[in-house]
């Protein structure tokens, strides 16, 4: 008894911190936590990590989801059920509508207001096209605990002849 | 009581796992073959070997995502994830989950070839990554 209420305890902390963390961000130890969801885990994780929801707004969900058979260039069909399943997990665990960068819903995080906003100042515009990072969607190329949801500075592992400026 | 419970969980565990060889699946893929072409002679680990490097006048090969030497690991061609080994050989795990290599087939040969391979083309792929130790 004594256990189980300090579990809802601790994941009502987990949710209002995952909440705060996720829109404003001040933070140098960003965790990023998502409920576990074995579905969405195995089919959203085999080709990119597994993007946490709370990065996209629930209507770009929906849009990404209707899309699958023509994914960023390749196929990534899934059968109903875990289409439905997985798609009702993003839903409801996704972000706010700050969100999107304008009236269409974006399908990339990337793409994001919040994204540009929290990549551009420290980052030299040509970092994104570098061999060993390919695409702004690969996470782990700088956040190395990004497929457990840590992109903590401690985590962020940057090609090595760059400097950041401190803040 | 407690035999009885271990039987149940055995016989869950091996209903969930559904495991199978990679030698069923070259089986199945042989059967289908001769359904689809009755003037089927039997696989080719030499034909495999080619098409799994070819890009077929398009964009990628099977290489492309999973290495020029399957019994290493590839990377995704435009994420850079590291994909495990395809090698049954290198990664146990390959070719024993039905659901799973019909879900990659259906993807890859549209990514690759534009189409769905043929079971004549699928089981020269996996007779020659069969040949890989
Ligand atoms: C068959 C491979 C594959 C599977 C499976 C897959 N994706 Fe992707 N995904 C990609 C590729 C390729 C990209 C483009 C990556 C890039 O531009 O670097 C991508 C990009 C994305 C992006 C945009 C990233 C950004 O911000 O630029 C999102 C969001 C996404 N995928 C969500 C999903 C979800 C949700 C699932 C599970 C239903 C999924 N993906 C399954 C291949 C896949
Ligand atoms: C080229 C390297 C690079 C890539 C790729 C990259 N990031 Fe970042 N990211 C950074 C840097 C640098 C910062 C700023 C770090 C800081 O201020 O502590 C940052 C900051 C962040 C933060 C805020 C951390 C904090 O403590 O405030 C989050 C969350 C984040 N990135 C998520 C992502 C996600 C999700 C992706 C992939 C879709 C991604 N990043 C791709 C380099 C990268
Ligand atoms: C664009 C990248 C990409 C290309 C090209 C590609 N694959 Fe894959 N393949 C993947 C990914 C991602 C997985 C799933 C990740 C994993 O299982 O480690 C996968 C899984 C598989 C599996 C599942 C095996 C199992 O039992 O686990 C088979 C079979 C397969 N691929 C065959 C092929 C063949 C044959 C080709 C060439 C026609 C090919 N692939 C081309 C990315 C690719």
């Amino acid at each position: 008894m004594r256990a189980s209420s300090l579990f809802q305890a601790y994941s009502r902390t987990l949710l209002i911190t995952t909440f705060i963390l996720t829109i404003s961000n001040a933070h140098a130890d960003t965790r990023i936590r998502t409920p576990k969801h074995a579905v969405w885990q195995q089919e959203c994780s085999a080709c990119h990590i597994a993007y946490p929801p709370q990065l996209l707004s629930a209507p770009s969900w929906r849009a990404i989801m209707n899309g699958l058979d023509q994914h960023f260039g390749t196929d990534a069909r899934i059968d109903q059920q875990a289409h439905a399943d997985i798609l009702r997990f993003l839903e409801k665990n996704a972000g706010s509508g700050e969100l999107s960068t304008s009236a269409k819903p974006p399908l990339r995080i990337t793409e994001t207001r919040w994204f540009i906003h929290e990549h551009s100042e420290e980052l030299p515009a040509d970092i994104w096209t570098r061999p060993e990072i390919k695409s702004p969607a690969n996470c782990m190329a700088c956040h190395s605990g990004a497929d457990r949801g840590d992109y903590s500075e401690a985590g962020l592992r940057l090609p090595q002849n760059l400097n950041i400026e401190e803040d | 009581m407690r035999l009885i419970i271990t039987t149940a969980i055995t016989a869950l565990f091996s209903l969930a796992a559904q495991a199978e060889t990679p030698v069923d699946f070259q089986n199945r893929f042989a059967t289908q073959a001769q359904q689809e072409n009755p003037a089927f002679t039997g696989f080719s680990v030499e034909r495999g070997k080619q098409w799994y490097a070819s890009t077929h006048g398009r964009e990628w090969s099977c290489a492309s995502c999973h290495s020029s030497n399957p019994a290493a690991p590839g990377q995704h061609a435009t994420t850079g994830k590291v994909i495990g080994p395809l090698a049954p050989a290198a990664n146990p795990e390959r070719f024993t989950r039905a659901d799973k290599v019909e879900k990659w087939f259906k993807r890859n040969c549209n990514d690759v070839l534009g189409r769905p391979c043929t079971a004549q083309e699928k089981g020269d792929v996996l007779s020659y990554l069969l040949t890989i130790r």
